[in-house]
């Protein structure tokens, strides 16, 4: 047997998260990704942690996202600094809100999809907490740091860990270590103490479900992570279910559903153009991003679902009457429909739900029908705010 | 007398006369993780030793099986179709893909015993 395809890694050394120790303890297979050695699955396998989420809540440990501060003197001084690199509205992002945007290069494509926290305290205004994907961290950093005007910094925040919990189990389980979070809606952050450590808390995630990720200082993430496992609802989940639940819920995978060549509009993601910008403009790529709303952009990200029971993988072709109209950027099975599940870009005029197309790889095809993203209905914490 | 042999490629095939029944082996499920589709060979085809003709797909990845030695596929496990986990449970024997007529039996000889096998997946570890 001959593996098809091949994890992303390199030959050179692997770092490892805070939680290495943790993962190896519960029976962890480890799989490279972006430079960090990452469990991609536990004992139980992909199929039951999907699961598991979807009906309870698992633990994911994220640490090797890149977590940073941009600091300016003033919350305004900071967000104008970041506005310059990103479509969102930063300024008027209020205290304890969490805003998903991206960064943009001058031809309107995305450097890197990003969270952008505004802290909930009045004291540490001035500062915007970043998420960062793990593989992109190296571009983003000094991306940002050559675009910050005087007096306004960015600093990796290297000596911290993130814990992902997420499910409809949850906000339950975390309640009776930091007391009740109904009133945290999704997008909103706080601080919280938890097994003694002091925690930032965002009600967010990757996986279409209710759920919080956890930014702790790496020393204490284990105690955290323990705590957390030791609550009957939850079980640890690896990258493999951690990719099934996010393809499931239409989110985009950085490097395959989108890179430097996409702009936020064929992905999906217009709404990331906030009001006010698509007024003032101002941001990287403005000029085509801007065109592509007013016009439509010549191709779309949709969800696909295949025909039958054979998982269609990223890069097969999308053919529409003998024609190639473009390509699957993520593919796999959906535990939760129980089904081939995809998305893809295509050019436009096919991007309506129920278009009949062809997938085609290694001189196979399979018929697919394109549907509406998310493939799962997503279920968030929302509230008014 | 029935007897088994491995290909480094982590295929087994087990020999009965001239007919070998072919799966992935133990270990090789194990890496793959849950199995969700099995693409299956047309019976009557023909393949040659390290030909694919079959493939494993997993929530994870897709595995391609490869002929472990030359012959006609006579028969193909119709049962994965509905129950693909069933290479998971028991790869060596129900979650069996496909039987060949096997054409040379001279190709057995380059396959490794259960003894290697099981020396080769250690060194992989």
């Amino acid at each position: 047997m001959a593996a098809r395809g091949s994890e992303a890694g390199g030959d050179t050394e692997l770092r490892r998260t805070p939680l290495h120790g943790l993962h190896r303890e519960l029976g962890a297979r480890f799989v490279p990704f972006a430079g960090y050695e990452m469990p991609v699955q536990y004992p139980t396998g992909v199929l039951r942690e999907h699961r598991h989420t979807r009906e309870a809540a698992s633990l994911f440990d994220v640490s090797h996202m890149g977590q940073a501060f941009v600091i300016g003197p003033d919350h305004g001084a900071a967000a104008a600094a970041l506005e310059a690199l990103v479509p969102g509205d930063v300024a008027r992002l209020g205290r304890g809100r969490v805003r998903y945007t991206v960064l943009l290069n001058d031809a309107g494509g995305i450097i890197d999809d990003i969270m952008v926290t505004r802290s909930a305290s009045e004291a540490d205004d001035g500062a915007l907490f970043l998420v960062l994907n793990a593989a992109r961290r190296e571009v983003d950093l000094p991306h940002i740091a050559r675009a910050l005007p005087a007096g306004v910094t960015v600093a990796p925040a290297r000596a911290r860990a993130l814990i992902a919990l997420q499910g409809p189990r949850a906000a339950d389980v975390l309640a009776r270590h930091c007391g009740d979070l109904s009133d945290l809606g999704f997008m909103s952050a706080g601080s919280a103490m938890i097994a003694g450590a002091d925690c930032h808390l965002s009600r967010s995630g990757y996986t279409g479900e209710d759920g919080f990720e956890i930014s702790v200082d790496a020393g204490r993430a284990e105690a955290v992570a323990r705590v957390l496992l030791g609550e009957d609802e939850v079980a640890p989940a690896g990258l493999g279910a951690r990719d099934t639940l996010r393809l499931e819920a239409g989110l985009c995978l950085y490097g395959n559903d989108i890179d430097e060549t996409t702009s936020p509009v064929e992905a999906g993601l217009g709404w990331v153009v906030a009001r006010r910008r698509r007024a003032e403009g101002g941001f990287p790529g403005a000029g085509r991003i801007l065109a592509e709303l007013d016009r439509g952009p010549a191709r779309l990200r949709v969800g696909l679902l295949p025909e039958g029971r054979a998982p269609a993988r990223a890069g097969a072709a999308i053919m529409l009457g003998g024609r190639e109209i473009g390509t699957v950027t993520s593919g796999g099975y959906g535990p939760t429909l129980n089904a081939p599940v995809a998305m893809g870009y295509v050019e436009s005029r096919a991007a309506v739900a129920g278009t009949r197309v062809a997938l085609v790889a290694r001189g196979k095809s399979r018929e697919a029908e394109v549907v509406e993203l998310p493939l799962v209905a997503h279920r968030y914490h929302l509230q008014k705010s | 007398m029935s007897s088994v042999r491995f290909t480094e490629d982590h295929e087994y095939i087990r020999v009965d006369g001239d007919v070998g029944t072919i799966g992935i082996t133990d270990y090789a499920q194990e890496q793959l993780g849950d199995v969700v589709f099995v693409e299956m060979p047309q019976v009557g085809k023909t393949v040659a030793r390290g030909e694919e003709f079959a493939v494993v797909e997993s929530v994870k990845a897709a595995g391609e099986v490869l002929a472990p030695v030359s012959g006609e596929v006579i028969e193909v496990n119709g049962a994965l179709e509905e129950a693909p986990a069933t290479v998971n449970e028991d790869a060596a024997g129900a979650g069996w893909i496909a039987r060949i007529r096997i054409s040379d039996r001279s190709e057995l000889d380059d396959l490794m015993d259960a003894e290697g096998y099981a020396a080769f997946i250690r060194d992989l570890d």
